[in-house]
């Protein structure tokens, strides 16, 4: 039922997914109810994007699990799917880097694009970023026709904007400026409060929407894992061919959370080499 | 040893109006808890679905209450549904549903008590005082059969109630329930109550006497994911055309939409009616030795 005057909506979540759970699907259902009932926006695909073993988070296990367990938890949807593209880079992925290969891929796929006109519209981004960095005012033009694409998390994470050294400001700017950004509110948060503190989210708050789970749901993969590791029940908090898959497989052990225990995080690393070289 | 762990088959009454992931939760949380206590083994679940005599607003009818949970447990190997609460012509009230139950369990029959099998369905349903007081003579049997059970290394199983903390808290509510009922269901049965939310079911137990006397009988455990998914704001979301997926199973969704329940019509319905227990036990005196 597309509405001709709505724009069309690609959702893309990136995280660990470490596993994957019941609250991150919803939070799919959430943020498509919410865009579509604006009645400006009609939402045609989402995209899991797990993250690459090279982030080094604690406790994170393979991303060839990970991929799978999203891939089996989203059999059952008509519109989410999972892309492992990110998870296969050698090297961590700046989010901002994994929207804008996602971006692309998507108007490619809209407009049948030539290799011509791709490297033209690289270069003219580029141009923009530039302009952007050193503080000249840029609109981020959005082409007509194409389908927008919108960074889809948790309150979480438009909070860790705030947390030095683990994003860059500028990729923050490109993130909300260009793309746009769909906030779940969890418990506990005020996601509203957080942008009205920042001048850069402020400046695209109409980029940020932010919706609010009325329903308290704090089923994190966090806890999960915990109760895996303790021996307990984790069924109806993940899909049914979720857990099994974790359970043939013995995933998620005391063993794995120290995975990755004693190494810096990959955004902490990469940032802080670059401000000691100067 | 194998084990010295006694049985335990875990009963659930309420509306499941639908069900949803939440209320299957409260088994799976239960089960664990009651194996980390090392004296029980959990070897059931039962979800037994409330009458529509029940009168409570919003309720659709029992038997698509019952075909949706047995949709939602059809992967579930230790949790099945009852539906001889749904099919009595009125209200029954928890602690005779669980009578039933455990009557079953012990296997008495028709053979025990009588030849007219009705008679003896009306018998089950009696209180142990009441069984006591008109079958003084007969009891021998049953007080011999109940000994022989604690002899056996694999006695029957216990049953108690599963219920969530504003289960626990509804005990204070006037004519809900007879302060009888409630001795018996901690005394005889027991109750393993799962937290969720800001509800403090220690608060509850500390509150009621009855409650207090016999807290070795009432099990809390305490779910520490805060889970406010409630059947409630289920019914909201679909009222409102709002996904509801992965919080209910999916062909439970299927069901709903295939039937077309829960929408702004269901939920007026038994608008303006009181519950029945209200009714029911407001004729009745307080302490009644004929239940």
């Amino acid at each position: 039922m597309e509405n001709p005057t709505t724009s069309k909506v690609v959702l893309l979540a990136c995280g660990s997914f470490n596993p994957i759970t019941n609250m991150h699907l919803r939070m799919f259902e959430l943020a498509r109810d919410h865009l579509e009932d604006t009645g400006q926006y009609s939402v045609i695909k989402g995209i899991i994007s797990p993250v690459g073993d090279a982030y080094k988070k604690k406790g994170l296990i393979e991303a060839s699990h990970r991929v799978e367990m999203a891939r089996l938890a989203t059999e059952s949807s008509e519109w989410i799917t999972v892309d492992s593209w990110e998870s296969q880079q050698s090297d961590w992925v700046e989010t901002s880097k994994v929207i804008r290969h996602h971006y692309e891929e998507l108007l490619a796929r809209e407009h049948n694009r030539d290799d011509v006109d791709t490297i033209k519209y690289t270069k003219k981004r580029r141009i923009e970023r530039v302009q952007f960095i050193t503080g000249k005012e840029v609109s981020f033009p959005k082409p007509k026709h194409g389908p927008q694409l919108m960074l889809l998390c948790g309150a979480d994470v438009l909070e860790s904007f705030g947390i030095p050294n683990l994003w860059k400001q500028e990729d923050i700017a490109e993130i909300v400026g260009r793309y746009g950004l769909v906030c779940v509110t969890r418990s506990g948060g005020d996601p509203h409060k957080f942008i009205n503190q920042s001048d850069d989210l402020w400046k695209y708050r109409k980029n940020i929407h932010v919706v609010h789970e009325w329903v308290t749901n704090d089923i994190s993969a966090t806890h999960v894992r915990r109760a895996l590791r303790r021996g307990r029940s984790v069924r109806y908090l993940l899909p049914e061919s979720v857990v099994r898959y974790v359970q043939e497989h013995s995933l998620y052990s005391a063993e794995s959370e120290q995975k990755n225990a004693d190494v810096v995080l990959a955004p902490f690393q990469k940032y802080s080499d670059a401000s000691t070289s100067g | 040893m194998a084990s010295c762990r006694v049985p335990l088959v875990l009963l659930a009454c309420g509306s499941f109006n639908p069900i949803t992931n939440q209320h299957m939760r409260l088994f799976e949380l239960a089960r664990d808890h009651m194996h980390s206590t090392g004296r029980f083994e959990v070897v059931g679940g039962i979800v037994s679905p409330v009458s529509d005599g029940y009168g409570k607003q919003g309720l659709v009818p029992a038997k698509h209450r019952i075909s949706m949970a047995k949709l939602a447990l059809q992967s579930s190997n230790w949790v099945t549904v009852d539906e001889w609460e749904s099919q009595q012509p009125d209200w029954t009230e928890t602690v005779v549903t669980m009578r039933y139950k455990t009557h079953l369990l012990y296997g008495l029959k028709t053979a025990t008590f009588g030849k007219s099998r009705l008679r003896s369905v009306n018998r089950f349903l009696e209180s142990p005082t009441t069984l006591k007081r008109k079958y003084s003579g007969k009891i021998s049997k049953y007080s011999s059969l109940k000994a022989q059970n604690t002899k056996l290394t694999r006695p029957f199983p216990q049953l108690k109630l599963l219920c969530g903390a504003d289960f626990l808290s509804s005990f204070k509510i006037p004519g809900l329930w007879l302060d009888d009922h409630v001795e018996e269901l901690v005394q005889r049965f027991g109750l393993v109550c799962v937290s969720r939310g800001s509800l403090q079911p220690e608060r509850a137990v500390h509150e009621s006497d009855t409650l207090f006397r016999h807290r070795r009988n009432v099990f809390l455990v305490r779910e520490w994911v805060r889970n406010e998914t409630s059947a409630t704001e289920i019914r909201r979301a679909l009222r409102r055309d709002q996904s509801v997926k992965y919080l209910i199973p999916d062909s439970v969704i299927e069901y709903i939409h295939q039937h077309e329940l829960y929408t702004e019509d269901s939920e007026r319905r038994n608008e303006g009616t009181a519950l029945r227990p209200l009714i029911k036990q407001a004729h009745q005196p307080i302490k009644s030795l004929d239940d």
